[in-house]
């Protein structure tokens, strides 16, 4: 009954990408975590007596308009960027999760309608949904995570189903039912521990566009906002002054970077050890 | 074939008709009363009182949809609070700046992305194969806005080369409107290479392993007539409908770009609108964009059913 082939999953067996991306991510958690403590300045402090500094000893990525310290604004974006992408995935498999597993379950009438609504929601650009959602009211982070979760959630409802349908295949499904259990026990003893492996790696990526879409957002003004430093807006604020002073953007861009492909390489690393049946399917 | 695309295209219109709803309903929850706006801060209650009548603001939810949809299938799409036009030149001309943005790239990505694939597939394991999956790697892991910063950096400012952001109509001359075209393009081009490329090298290496392309090669065929004549003609498939969904994306990615290069297409008006609560605005474009996105999508679905005969003869049989 378990998913995942024990074989696959010690340790000395995992693929080198999850190490790497491991690797990569850990810091960053760290940081995250650490938040405000661990950086050199307090990141939003002005100095205007040391304005667009280059990189030197004193700032390591230099300072910007205000004189505030680009290092430490990365550092602190961090968390904004990790909660960002993390708690919009959630929110996804909140609303996607029970929605999937209902449709595949039940089948008919029910399947049609998720069905048919995610699919409306997916013939909107993501980015422009995300706008739609946030247009209503005055900007905000935390409007912006719920609107990135509810973007996505088509997407995880779609897995979602697909997985429950290929399980509903499978003879321990049939036989739970042949026992006469009731619907709850066969979604949530059977189905549901069987689901986690692939939606776990389903899930990873669904980070990475979480991160990407809410730096998109953040970028034009509709997530976060000033003085926070969240990465996209601080490339955002960086854009009149690139030509003067690229170092503002770059350190944040460069962070974005190191964080999208460490995610990305765990979740190829994950799948090759939770999912070894669909490598490279996508 | 018939009954699919005609299936297709009644779908089409219920998403849309679905679309329209929410697009509306959603604008009307917007803060801010229209008529308290258009009337100004100072306004008197009986002032706003006869502007919001005068616009049928006063009427049921569902009368204002009525008329707003009955508008826009006759072609007219409102007037504009902020900019008191009509929209719908406004918009269309945007659509078409955005259009040439969004036409080059797909057809440099198209271009490039399958030759690239070609190349890595043949070559695969050596180090032009590295080299693509690499760069395609990067590619994604980036984000757009990002790469049309470190696009300005370079070519803008370092180099000098290019404009770092801006609009040349057309009438100031050929050369000053390509211009301002290509750091744009390029940075869409970038997000979309990768896929592009990453997908036909890997169904290439499937086709190059087929029964069809070893005979080739047995009856002793250069191989450069192989690869193109017989294996590209099949490895296609997935890559022409991935080339329609990408045009979706564009016109999806167009707002953040377009905002970088401060290039007046849709997705900047979009933003103008948003900033403005300009509400006809708002509701016009992200329909525009949204319709335009679906319409890409459909031809995705149609081209990959057309081109491939396995699904073309299973949907005839149906």
């Amino acid at each position: 009954m378990a998913a995942a082939s024990p074989s696959a999953s010690s340790p000395a067996r995992w693929p080198l990408s999850l190490w790497i991306g491991m690797a990569m991510l850990a810091p960053l958690i760290l940081v995250a975590v650490g938040g405000p403590a661990v950086a050199p300045y307090v990141y939003d402090e002005m100095n205007f007596l040391a304005r667009l500094q280059p990189p030197g000893p004193d700032f390591w990525c230099g300072t910007d308009e205000f004189g505030r310290d680009v290092f430490s604004r990365t550092l602190v974006g961090t968390r904004e960027s990790l909660i960002m992408g993390f708690s919009a995935t959630l929110i996804s498999l909140v609303i996607g999760m029970p929605l999937g597993l209902i449709a595949g379950y039940k089948r008919g009438r029910i399947e049609e309608l998720i069905m048919r609504a995610s699919d409306v929601l997916l013939s909107f650009p993501p980015i422009l949904l995300g706008i739609l959602v946030l247009a209503v009211t005055p900007p905000a982070l935390w409007k912006a995570i719920v609107a990135i979760g509810i973007v996505y959630a088509p997407q995880v409802v779609r897995v979602t189903r697909a997985i429950t349908l290929e399980l509903m295949q499978e003879e321990f499904i049939e036989a739970a039912r042949l026992r006469g259990e009731s619907a709850r026990y066969v979604l949530f003893s059977e189905i549901l521990p069987n689901i986690w492996p692939p939606l776990a790696v389903e899930t990873s990526l669904r980070i990475v566009f979480a991160i990407l879409l809410g730096a998109a957002l953040s970028f034009i003004g509709m997530g976060a906002q000033p003085p926070s430093s969240d990465w996209g807006l601080m490339i955002a604020e960086a854009r009149p002054f690139v030509e003067q002073a690229p170092w503002i953007a770059l350190c944040p861009g460069f962070a974005l970077a190191v964080t999208v492909i460490g995610i990305n390489l765990l979740g190829d690393g994950l799948r090759a050890v939770l999912d070894p049946r669909n490598t490279g399917r996508h | 074939m018939f009954l699919f695309t005609l299936t297709r295209l009644v779908y089409l219109g219920v998403v849309l008709v679905v679309m329209s709803i929410l697009v509306f309903l959603i604008t009307q929850a917007m803060p801010g009363d229209v008529a308290h706006l258009i009337a100004g801060q100072f306004a008197s209650k009986e002032v706003v009182e006869a502007i919001s009548i005068k616009l049928g603001l006063d009427q049921p939810l569902i009368v204002q949809y009525g008329r707003w949809a009955a508008g826009i299938l006759h072609g007219d799409l409102g007037r504009s609070l902020t900019l008191e036009q009509a929209i719908a030149p406004i918009v269309i001309e945007a659509l078409i700046r955005s259009l040439v943005l969004a036409v080059s790239a797909l057809f440099i990505v198209a271009v490039l992305g399958i030759g690239l694939g070609v190349l890595a597939a043949v070559r695969r394991g050596k180090l032009s194969d590295q080299m693509v999956s690499g760069i395609s790697y990067i590619g994604i892991a980036v984000p757009d806005f990002f790469w049309a910063i470190l696009l300005i950096l370079v070519f803008g400012s370092y180099l000098q080369l290019l404009p770092t952001g801006g609009y040349a109509p057309i009438s100031d001359g050929f050369l000053a409107w390509a211009k301002h075209l290509i750091l744009p393009v390029i940075t869409l081009v970038l997000m979309m290479l990768a896929r592009v490329a990453r997908l036909t090298r890997s169904s290439m290496i499937d086709v190059l392993q087929t029964n069809y392309v070893k005979y080739a090669r047995a009856k002793g065929m250069p191989e450069r007539v192989v690869i193109f004549r017989h294996a590209l003609k099949n490895a296609l498939l997935p890559t022409i409908t991935v080339l329609a969904i990408n045009f979706g994306w564009i016109l999806g990615g167009v707002v953040v770009i377009e905002t970088v290069f401060s290039y007046p297409g849709l997705g900047r008006l979009l933003l103008f609108a948003i900033q403005r609560h300009d509400l006809p605005l708002i509701q016009a474009t992200i329909l525009l964009v949204s319709t335009a996105y679906c319409l890409a999508n459909l031809v995705a679905d149609l081209l990959y059913a057309f081109v491939n005969p396995k699904i073309r003869h299973s949907m005839s049989n149906n």
